[in-house]
C-alpha cells in the first residue's frame, strides 16, 4: 500500500516538474530590435504601474514583454495595475508610491499635467516615436509632446446581441426604447453613464454648465425603468450569454465578445462617440528616469507593440503595427474604420462640477 | 499581586501595542478626515453634506434589518436542530456551514450572479420545465440574498455555541416539571441562548450595513448602499474626507445599535423575550 502511495506522489512529482518546465517556456526574445539598448541599469527595477490585462503577458505563446525588457536590459521590471484612472490618481496622491511609468487616460494625463505629478519626456531619446501615428500626437492634453506617448486608442460604441433586437439600433436612444425594457444594460461610472445622454441629447461632454449636467440627470432618470442593470466589466458575461440586448462598451472588447458570441454585433451611433487615449507617462517622483525611456523605447518597438495590439485589442497608434501584413486585426472596421465616427474626448473638469455630478449620480440611482 | 499585575501587562502589552496601532490609531485618522476639509483646516463642511445622502442611509438600515431578520429566521432552528444531532454528525454540519467560507467572498458572489441572471441557472431549469421565468438580477431581493448568504454562518456559529453551552439536565428537569416541548422551548432554550442570538444579530447587522461589492454585483448597479458610496469616495471621487465623515456616521450607527442590543444581553438567561 505504501508502495502504491509512494509512485503516486512521484508520478504526482513528476507531472508538476513537467507542467512548471512548459511554463518557463514563455516567448521572451524579441527578434528585431529597432532601438539600442544597454545593460546599464542592469540590477536596478522599473515600476510599473498599468491598467489590468493591458499587457502582452506571454499567455499561449505571446510575447512575454516583461519578461523579454528584463532579459534584454538586466533591469528588474516590478509591474503592479489598477482598473481605473481614479484608483490609480488616488494611489499615487496618496504619496505611499512611487513608480517610473504609468499609463493613463487623457483627461487624467491633463489633471496630473496641472498638478505637476509628471515628469517630461525627451522624445528625442526615443529612437522608436517616429512610430506612433501623427494623429495620436499633440492632442488637447499634451500639445507639445512634453509628458506622454500614446499607448493605445479607443471608442466607445453599442453592442448589441442581433437576435434579440428588432432593427440594428443606429443611435444611442434605442437605450430609452421601450420595446428593450429589462434588456438594456449601461455605464456604472458617472462620466460613461452621462456621456451617452449627452450624446443623445446633443449637450458637450465637457460642459462646465450646470444646468446642461441636470438636464442629462434627467434623461438618465428616464432611463431606469429600461435598464436592465449598470455593469462594467460583468458586461462580457452578460453580452456573451446573452443576458441582455443592448450595452454600451469599448471597441476592443467587443471582438474578444464576440469570439464567445457571434449574434453580436457593434455600431457607432450616429450621435457620435466617446474616444479615449491611454498614453505613457513617468511620474514626477520617479527613481528610474533613463531605465523609463528605454522601457518606454522598448514598448514602441514593432514587434512589441504588435504582441501587444493582438493581445488587447485596442487600435494601435503605432503606424508599425497598423501597416503590418502580419498584424491579425489589420483593417477591422471596428478598430479601424474607414469612415471615422464623431468623437469627443473627456477633459479633466473642474472639482465642483465633478462633485455635481456625482451627486446627480446619485440622485439617478436611487431614482430607480 | 503587584508583581503578578506586572507581569499580566507585560503579557497584554504586544496586544495593546497592536490594537493601538491598528485600532486606535486609524479611529482618529478617520476623525481627522471626517473634520477637516481637503485642506486641513477644521470644518463641519463634510458632515452637513451628510444630509444628501440620508436616503441611502435609510435604504441601507432597511437592507440590513431585513437580512438579520431572516439570517435570524434560518439561523435560530437550524442551530436548535444542530444540538439535537449527534456529536459526529454536529461537526460534520459546522464544516458544511464554514465551508462556503472558504472561498472569496468575491467568487461566491459572481457564482450567485450566474445562477440569478436572466438566462442564468435558475432561470433555465424554470424553462426547462415550461414554466415562466423570474427576473431576479438587479432586484433588492437579490442583493438580500446575497447578504443572507454571505452572513448566515456568523449567525449559525454564535447561537449554536450558546446552545450547546445549556446544560442538558436543565432540559430534563425541564420536562420532569412537567413542561411540554413549546414550554420547554419558550422558558428554558431562548431564554438561555440570548446572548448568542445577539452576538449573532450584531456580527450580521454590522457587515450587512456597510455591505458594498455585493450591492454592486447583484443589485446590478441598481442598488445604492452607503458601503457603496464610501467605496466611490475613497477610490473615484479621491474624497476622503466624505468618505471618512461617511464611515464615521456609521460607525456611530453601528455604536447605538450594539449598544442597544447589549442591553438585551445584560439580563443573561433571565431575560423573557
Amino acid at each position: 500500500m505504501k508502495k502504491i502511495i509512494c509512485v503516486i506522489l512521484a508520478l504526482a512529482l513528476g507531472i508538476t516538474a513537467c507542467l512548471s518546465m512548459a511554463g518557463c517556456s514563455t516567448n521572451d526574445t524579441v527578434e528585431n530590435l529597432e532601438g539600442e539598448y544597454t545593460t546599464e541599469y542592469a540590477g536596478t527595477t522599473l515600476n510599473v504601474f498599468n491598467w489590468a490585462l493591458y499587457i502582452s503577458d506571454g499567455i499561449e505563446g505571446s510575447l512575454d514583454v516583461n519578461a523579454a525588457f528584463e532579459k534584454l536590459t538586466g533591469i528588474d521590471v516590478n509591474y503592479s495595475t489598477y482598473d481605473s484612472n481614479e484608483a490609480m490618481y488616488g494611489k499615487m496622491k496618496s504619496g505611499a508610491v512611487a513608480y517610473d511609468i504609468v499609463i493613463p487616460s487623457d483627461y487624467m494625463i491633463q489633471r496630473m499635467i496641472n498638478e505637476d505629478m509628471l515628469r517630461e519626456i525627451d522624445v528625442t531619446k526615443l529612437s522608436n516615436y517616429h512610430y506612433i501615428d501623427d494623429k495620436y500626437k499633440g492632442l488637447y492634453y499634451d500639445p507639445d509632446n512634453k509628458y506622454s506617448v500614446a499607448y493605445n486608442v479607443g471608442m466607445v460604441g453599442l453592442i448589441y446581441n442581433t437576435t434579440l433586437v428588432e432593427e440594428a439600433p443606429t443611435s444611442w436612444k434605442v437605450m430609452w426604447d421601450e420595446r428593450y425594457t429589462g434588456n438594456v444594460l449601461t455605464f456604472n461610472n458617472p462620466r460613461d453613464a452621462f456621456a451617452i445622454a449627452q450624446f443623445a441629447l446633443n449637450i458637450d461632454l465637457n460642459t462646465t454648465d450646470i444646468a446642461e449636467w441636470n438636464r442629462a440627470a434627467d434623461y438618465l432618470k428616464q432611463q431606469n425603468k429600461i435598464l436592465q442593470g449598470r455593469v462594467m466589466d460583468e458586461v462580457f458575461n452578460k453580452m456573451e450569454s446573452a443576458n441582455a440586448a443592448i450595452a454600451p462598451y469599448y471597441a476592443g472588447d467587443f471582438l474578444s465578445m464576440q469570439e464567445e458570441n457571434e449574434d453580436l454585433a457593434f455600431v457607432y451611433p450616429e450621435e457620435g462617440t466617446n474616444i479615449f487615449v491611454d498614453a505613457i507617462c513617468i511620474p514626477e517622483n520617479c527613481q528610474n528616469y533613463e531605465a523609463a525611456l528605454m522601457y518606454i523605447n522598448f514598448l514602441m518597438e514593432p514587434e512589441v507593440a504588435l504582441a501587444n495590439a493582438e493581445y488587447i485589442y485596442y487600435a494601435s497608434p503605432n503606424t508599425a503595427v497598423v501597416n503590418n501584413e502580419n498584424y491579425s486585426l489589420k483593417d477591422n472596421e471596428i478598430l479601424y474604420p474607414e469612415v471615422e465616427p464623431k468623437t469627443q474626448y473627456f477633459h479633466d473638469l473642474p472639482s465642483d462640477v465633478r462633485t455635481h455630478y456625482e451627486n446627480l449620480w446619485n440622485e439617478v440611482i436611487l431614482a430607480d | 499581586m503587584t508583581k503578578r499585575s506586572a507581569r499580566q501587562a507585560l503579557i497584554n502589552a504586544p496586544y495593546m501595542l497592536w490594537a493601538g496601532i491598528f485600532i486606535v490609531v486609524p479611529l482618529f485618522i478617520v476623525m481627522y478626515y471626517a473634520f477637516t476639509d481637503s485642506t486641513g483646516a477644521f470644518s463641519f463642511a463634510n458632515i452637513l453634506a451628510l444630509a444628501d445622502y440620508a436616503e441611502v442611509f435609510r435604504v441601507s438600515i432597511i437592507f440590513s434589518v431585513i437580512a438579520t431578520i431572516i439570517t435570524l429566521l434560518i439561523g435560530y432552528p437550524f442551530a436548535y436542530c444542530l444540538t439535537k444531532l449527534p456529536v459526529r454528525a454536529q461537526r460534520m454540519q459546522m464544516m458544511l456551514v464554514m465551508l462556503p467560507m472558504w472561498m472569496n467572498l468575491l467568487i461566491r458572489t459572481y457564482s450567485w450572479m450566474n445562477i440569478l441572471e436572466k438566462n442564468g441557472l435558475i432561470n433555465t431549469v424554470l424553462s426547462g420545465l415550461g414554466l415562466p421565468t423570474a427576473n431576479m438580477i438587479g432586484t433588492p431581493g437579490a442583493v438580500i440574498l446575497g447578504m443572507v448568504y454571505n452572513y448566515l454562518p456568523y449567525m449559525i456559529l454564535p447561537i449554536y455555541t450558546t446552545m450547546a453551552k445549556i446544560d442538558p439536565s436543565l432540559s430534563e428537569a425541564a420536562e420532569d416539571l412537567g413542561c411540554n416541548a413549546w414550554q420547554k422551548m419558550r422558558r428554558l432554550i431562548v431564554p438561555m441562548s440570548i446572548p448568542g442570538v445577539v452576538s449573532g444579530i450584531t456580527m450580521v447587522f454590522v457587515p450587512s450595513i456597510s455591505t458594498f461589492y455585493i450591492s454592486q454585483k447583484l443589485g446590478g448597479g441598481k442598488i445604492l448602499l452607503i458601503g457603496d458610496i464610501i467605496e466611490r469616495q475613497i477610490q473615484v471621487s479621491y474624497n476622503y474626507n466624505l468618505g471618512a465623515s461617511l464611515s464615521f456616521v456609521l460607525m456611530v450607527l453601528i455604536l447605538i445599535s450594539m449598544a442597544i442590543m447589549n442591553r438585551f444581553s445584560n439580563g443573561e438567561g433571565e431575560m423573557v423575550v
